[in-house]
């Protein structure tokens, strides 16, 4: 064999194992998923396999799955606006701390050491009826009644925030970590202050990171059914939790894996757009 | 333009001092060199200047008014890096205006301005391109281009031409120079390059680990090293142990076991005070390697030469002399001479400088 053929090969032969991994774990997985979505579910419980095209449309047309989908959607958009305005500054702190670095990213990471369930569940314990602030205030006097804080749309978004802002705040400080001081230096010698720097250079060469952020935290936060599971009430259903109720409750898997599609196709469509303008790359060096 | 005065500055980092209460006046209009090896306070004594670094110690003045409390955006300062520093999001254009829209600048004023500088810098096409579609060089120019067009008080560059390829470097001084004298901004100038330095400079300030080691103009500090360290730092020297045992107002006489014995006019060791122990500084290219006699009032000593570094239109030798090694460094007419060969190394006296030991 010539040494081109063998050079051309060599890529191949380091990508196989991953690629035989995402092949049976991600692909074949996915490609039962749709072929699922066609069966049809009988009212005896069996499944009828063929091309059925019942479940999308009940999944396309009926308002209840449109308009939890735009609920989701909503969710994660704040969730991901809050995880943005409050990681950015976070971020650039880090990125600009040159002595503490190291020990800040760990910090940073800490939290998954931690179950992201448990995480989710510690709330319970700071917000709830018996829980830390209401023993406080109770103590302290100033209720007399413990207030009830947990189970809305607002503890889903600080559930969601809490668990997604070290991946904005990652990707922020990869981005700004890679800004050359002496930009910032420039731009202050030429007259700029340093908030008139902050919105005139660093910011925008930041951006790519604050979309890669972005786009973790927003499909993340779309893509989740622990947190509402945990935190939200019986009216702060996200979408999957419909997938989740469809499978595992009803046992429903056409109408699920449906259900599922139709959720991978908004996110996927948000992640080819994404690529479109910036690119995976970032994506990448975020995640690093 | 400004004057730029120093009073004393210090700047500690904790414990370690990276300058220690440095002095320097820089006239208006002057080219002054900050020239030292890295870690010997160049850059921070340049950044306690710019404003990007507060002086632990000591007074800033710029034209003659005190600047530790002024911020940097206020100080009028057209700054240039090493790395260019070049906004990667905006036109060549846009990085130009940068600073005249900060200060006010009318729209049409501005588009002139750029123009102009494009024009000084000799890049009037490239105003609509994208830093990184030019090269190294092009790109410093712009950065160069950025800073004057605000007609700062002062420019201050930090090593700007260290990034470049050593041919363009040495175009590049050449135009940095040109473009200084143009506008007489008064300039102070960072380098580790001694050739920079003495090409560029009206006055070079050698520094060492955050002292002040020589001031003074280009071929004073060359010719008349106040110190070891500048003799070692700028050309290439012999640095040789003698002792003085005689010396009044117009010469000394030095004694070595090498050379003998050689009477020096005294100006060139201003700071030996008293006989005793001296360190006896000689530029290697000040020594004439010839094959026939030397030249009457010269010391000539017969030398063998070690090896050749032949560099096309001169040569370096590692010569020994009795039982020196030194370095010479001569033009070469058509050959060099021959590694083993027997030479006449020779110099003149007044060429040598003095230094106490």
């Amino acid at each position: 064999m010539g040494v081109e053929a063998r050079e051309a090969r060599q890529p191949w032969i380091l990508l196989s194992p991953a690629l035989v991994a995402i092949t049976f774990l991600l692909f074949v997985p996915l490609a039962f998923i749709v072929v699922y979505s066609f069966w049809l579910r009988t009212a005896t419980g069996a499944d009828v396999a063929g091309f059925h095209l019942d479940n999308w449309t009940e999944a396309l047309t009926d308002r209840f799955y449109r308009d939890i989908l735009l609920y989701t959607l909503k969710i994660a958009a704040i969730t991901t606006v809050v995880c943005a305005v409050a990681g950015y500054p976070a971020a650039y702190f880090i990125a600009r701390s040159n002595r503490n670095k190291g020990f800040l990213l760990l910090l940073l990471m800490l939290p998954f050491w931690v179950s992201y369930i448990i995480r989710t569940m510690s709330w319970i314990n700071i917000l709830g009826v018996s829980g830390a602030v209401n023993s406080f205030l109770i103590w302290a006097g100033i209720i007399n009644e413990p207030l009830q804080m947990l189970y809305n749309e607002a503890t889903v978004i600080l559930g969601l925030v809490h668990f997604l802002m070290p991946f904005m705040i990652l990707n922020v400080f990869v981005s700004v970590d890679g800004i050359d001081q002496n930009l910032e230096s420039a731009a202050n010698s030429l007259g700029a202050t340093k908030l008139q720097t902050f919105f005139s250079v660093t910011l925008p060469l930041s951006l790519p990171g604050l979309a890669a952020g972005g786009l973790l935290c927003f499909v993340l936060a779309a893509g989740t059914y622990i947190t509402p599971l945990v935190l939200g009430g019986p009216r702060d259903a996200m979408f999957a939790n419909l997938v989740f109720e469809a499978i595992i409750t009803q046992l429903n898997w056409p109408l699920g894996s449906a259900l599922s599609l139709m959720l991978l196709a908004v996110l996927g469509a948000l992640v080819l757009v994404y690529n479109h303008f910036l690119g995976m790359a970032q994506l990448m060096k975020g995640m690093g | 333009m400004s004057t730029v005065k120093l009073t004393d500055i210090e700047k500690r980092f904790g414990d370690y001092v990276a300058v220690h209460r440095m002095s320097l006046e820089m006239p208006e209009g002057g080219f002054v060199t900050l020239l030292g090896p890295s870690g010997c306070g160049k850059t921070t004594t340049l950044r306690m200047i710019a404003g990007l670094l507060d002086p632990s110690a000591g007074e800033i003045e710029i034209g003659g008014k005190r600047v530790n409390d002024v911020p940097i955006h206020k100080r009028n300062l057209g700054l240039v890096f090493q790395n260019y520093a070049l906004f990667p999001h905006k036109t060549v254009a846009d990085n130009i205006a940068f600073g005249l829209k900060y200060r006010g600048v009318g729209k049409s004023d501005i588009d002139r301005k750029v123009k102009d500088a494009l024009d000084l810098v000799q890049l009037p096409h490239v105003a609509g391109r994208y830093p990184r579609e030019l090269s190294g060089g092009q790109q410093q120019r712009i950065a160069l281009a950025r800073a004057i067009v605000i007609e700062p008080d002062v420019l201050l560059l930090d090593e700007p031409l260290s990034a470049l390829d050593a041919n363009l470097r040495e175009d590049m001084r050449v135009e940095l120079k040109r473009i200084q004298e143009r506008i007489g901004v008064t300039t102070v100038f960072v380098t580790h390059d001694q050739s920079e330095a003495l090409a560029m400079s009206d006055q070079i300030v050698v520094m060492s680990a955050g002292r002040v080691e020589q001031m003074g103009a280009p071929e004073e500090v060359y010719n008349t090293p106040a110190s070891e360290f500048v003799a070692r730092f700028l050309g290439a020297s012999n640095i040789v142990d003698a002792r003085c045992t005689q010396r009044d107002a117009t010469s000394m006489v030095l004694e070595t076991p090498d050379l003998g014995r050689i009477v020096i006019p005294s100006d060139r060791g201003p700071k030996v005070s008293a006989t005793g122990p001296v360190k006896l500084v000689l530029r290697a290219e000040k020594i004439a390697l010839s094959a026939s006699q030397p030249v009457h009032g010269e010391v000539a000593h017969s030398a063998t030469v070690d090896t050749v570094d032949y560099q096309g239109q001169a040569a370096r030798y590692f010569i020994r002399l009795g039982g020196l090694q030194l370095q010479a460094i001569n033009m070469i007419d058509t050959h060099p001479h021959a590694a083993g060969r027997e030479v006449t190394a020779s110099f003149r006296p007044a060429d040598c400088t003095v230094l106490p030991a």
